[in-house]
């Protein structure tokens, strides 16, 4: 059987399954040759604001067991900037952009959106609800599900491309905010956004990071996203779920595929092995090779659950 | 920049330190004084994140058996991995990066000033230097004798060098910044190169400003990738043109700065951050003189 790495997200179609996370490719400007571009599936681009953002002051990453923390803040270039500079870049080495829609307020992510969905080259909008409200006192946009539905609405319902959300794994009902995100017009989910975290330095009795609570990422929180995915995909079965949380090999990506995802983001192992998506790639067309199928759309949510064993203690 | 599978050829002790030696043509070909190499840990620990290196010693030997050194502290994770590593092991490098020191033009005098394993780079730079012609003296601290990094070394490289510790088992008694005056007055220095902590890089900084002697300084800052991409290892540099300031990456924009243009208040945490627009009237600086 031939198998084929491409995967389609109810329309929406990526050469293969394996996509870089946001955050982890900086916006397109200055990616090293290193990252080979064109072997990726797509590129979730650092969350946008709409004018330039410094981000916050560091330290802004700790290295914790099997993960990393990072409170880098929205440093990024702007909307604008993206569009007129970074995308050009992008859409040269011929990868689909997914642009990550970020703000302080409902109106900047309006602007944002709408700056950025339809510009040749973007392929969807992935909404970060993980940024401070500065409408609600700097709480997170995902303190509240209304303000996040609220949020994924906004955008969903101005964009001509596909809207996924980026959802923390830490919601009081993460399952009930998907589907009311769904209802509200988003496309597909993206799972999970990192956890909230700290990490502290007992000799000098502070904090690691000069942002004390930041995001847990890397292999440490592979399984609260292997969770999530599974969790929402079985009750949103139709729905496209990306999965991301550790991902660092072809074994990882096909766990993710089979509890439910679509396709994967792979973050923090790009940061330390550059063309880690290549490898994951081939494994899983190893894996697709060796048990016989097709495409990873055959793998999706085709995890069984354990029988329990009866009588045995 | 390019990421080689590199041969461990040496591995031995140094004083407090460790030191390994690699066989990398491809890098060592093209590092300068001040650029720094990534060293990727094993699979299956608990640590995840390359660990950086700045170079100690770049041999080329016409390009094909060119050989990297470089020197860290032993302790912590990764490290520690590190300092098992013996010769003929292989190790996943990613290398030359950074941005390097810049040798001044017309300038002759400069002055090399270190803490601790932080001088293993001046001894690159001060090589490169004095095959340009340039005199070279050194300044070189540590808390304790112990932590001195290759004192006779320096003796044989440098015109002059002078040991500070902070406990006076070795040289002076104190810092580097203690001295810092009488040995620029001594050594006639009319450029200055630092690579220590964040509060004495900050007092030579304001030193060189009041004196006017060009300075560049190799910062360190908390860095997860090394290559561009995560924007962990940001510090806060004023624009040339004044007109405001940016978070710039260490890894890629540095982590040579010139003194003048890093922001010291903000990057050191003084002064509250996320302040939504930037405070206006920063001073114009001069780049490097060339």
């Amino acid at each position: 059987m031939r198998s084929n790495l491409a995967v389609d997200l109810q329309g929406l179609r990526f050469p293969q399954p394996v996509l870089a996370a946001s955050g982890c490719l900086a916006t397109g400007h200055d990616v090293p040759a290193l990252v080979d571009l064109h072997k990726l599936g797509g590129v979730v681009t650092r969350s946008l604001t709409f004018g330039p953002s410094k981000g916050w002051a560091t330290p802004r990453s700790a290295e914790t067991p099997s993960g990393l923390l990072t409170a880098v803040g929205l440093q990024n270039p702007g909307a604008l900037a993206f569009v007129e500079e970074d995308l050009p870049r992008l859409v040269k080495a011929g990868v689909p952009v997914v642009a990550s829609v970020a703000g302080a307020s409902l109106g900047e992510y309006v602007n944002v959106a709408s700056t950025v969905h339809l510009k040749p080259g973007v392929v969807a909008l992935e909404v970060c609800v993980s940024c401070p409200d500065d409408e609600r006192g700097g709480e997170p946009f995902y303190a509240r599900p209304e303000r996040l539905t609220e949020i994924v609405g906004a955008v969903a319902r101005l964009s001509r491309v596909p809207v996924f959300a980026k959802l923390p794994p830490l919601l009081p009902g993460l399952v009930e905010t998907a589907q009311a995100c769904v209802r509200a017009g988003a496309f597909g989910l993206t799972l999970i956004d990192a956890v909230p975290a700290l990490a502290v330095d007992p000799q000098r009795l502070r904090t690691r990071t000069a942002t004390p609570v930041g995001g847990l990422s890397g292999p440490a929180i592979k399984p609260v996203a292997l969770a999530a995915v599974y969790q929402v995909s079985r009750v949103l079965p139709d729905v496209p779920v990306m999965g991301v949380g550790g991902i660092a090999s072809g074994e990882d990506a096909i766990e993710f595929l089979l509890a439910g995802a679509w396709a994967v983001q792979v973050g923090t192992a790009l940061l330390v092995d550059p063309s880690v998506h290549v490898e994951i790639a081939e494994g899983i067309m190893r894996y697709l090779k060796e048990k016989g199928f097709a495409s990873p759309d055959e793998l999706r949510g085709r995890v069984r659950v354990r029988d329990a064993k009866i009588g045995s203690a | 920049m390019r990421r080689v599978r590199a041969e461990v050829l040496n591995a031995k002790r140094v004083g407090a330190y460790h030191s390994i030696t690699i066989v990398a043509p491809e890098v060592a070909e093209r590092v300068r004084p001040g650029q720094f190499v990534s060293v990727a840990m094993p699979e299956g620990r608990t640590f995840l994140l390359r660990r950086h290196f700045s170079i100690h010693q770049a041999s080329r030997r016409g390009g094909w058996a060119g050989t990297l050194e470089f020197v860290f502290d032993p302790r912590g994770p990764g490290s520690s991995w590190l300092a098992e590593v013996k010769a003929h092991q292989f190790l996943d490098v990613i290398g030359p990066l950074g941005k390097a020191f810049a040798y001044p033009a017309k300038l002759t005098t400069c002055l090399l000033v270190a803490e601790g394993h932080g001088s293993a780079p001046m001894f690159f730079l001060g090589q490169e230097l004095l095959a340009r012609g340039k005199r070279v003296d050194m300044l070189v601290g540590a808390e304790t004798q112990e932590l001195v990094f290759k004192p006779i070394e320096g003796k044989r490289l440098a015109q002059t060098i002078v040991i500070t510790t902070e406990d006076g088992s070795l040289g002076e008694t104190g810092g580097v910044i203690d001295v810092l005056p009488q040995v620029v007055e001594s050594t006639g220095a009319q450029v200055i190169y630092a690579a220590t902590g964040r509060q004495t890089l900050r007092r030579i900084s304001e030193f060189c400003t009041q004196r006017r002697i060009p300075s560049q300084v190799a910062v360190e800052e908390e860095m997860a990738c090394g290559i561009g991409l995560c924007f962990t290892c940001t510090v806060p540099v004023i624009r040339k043109d004044g007109s405001g300031y940016d978070n710039l990456r260490a890894c890629i924009d540095g982590p040579v700065f010139n003194p003048a243009r890093i922001l010291w208040d903000r990057w050191m945490g003084e002064e509250p951050h996320m302040v939504a627009t930037p405070p206006e009237g920063f001073p114009v600086v001069k780049t490097w003189p060339g």
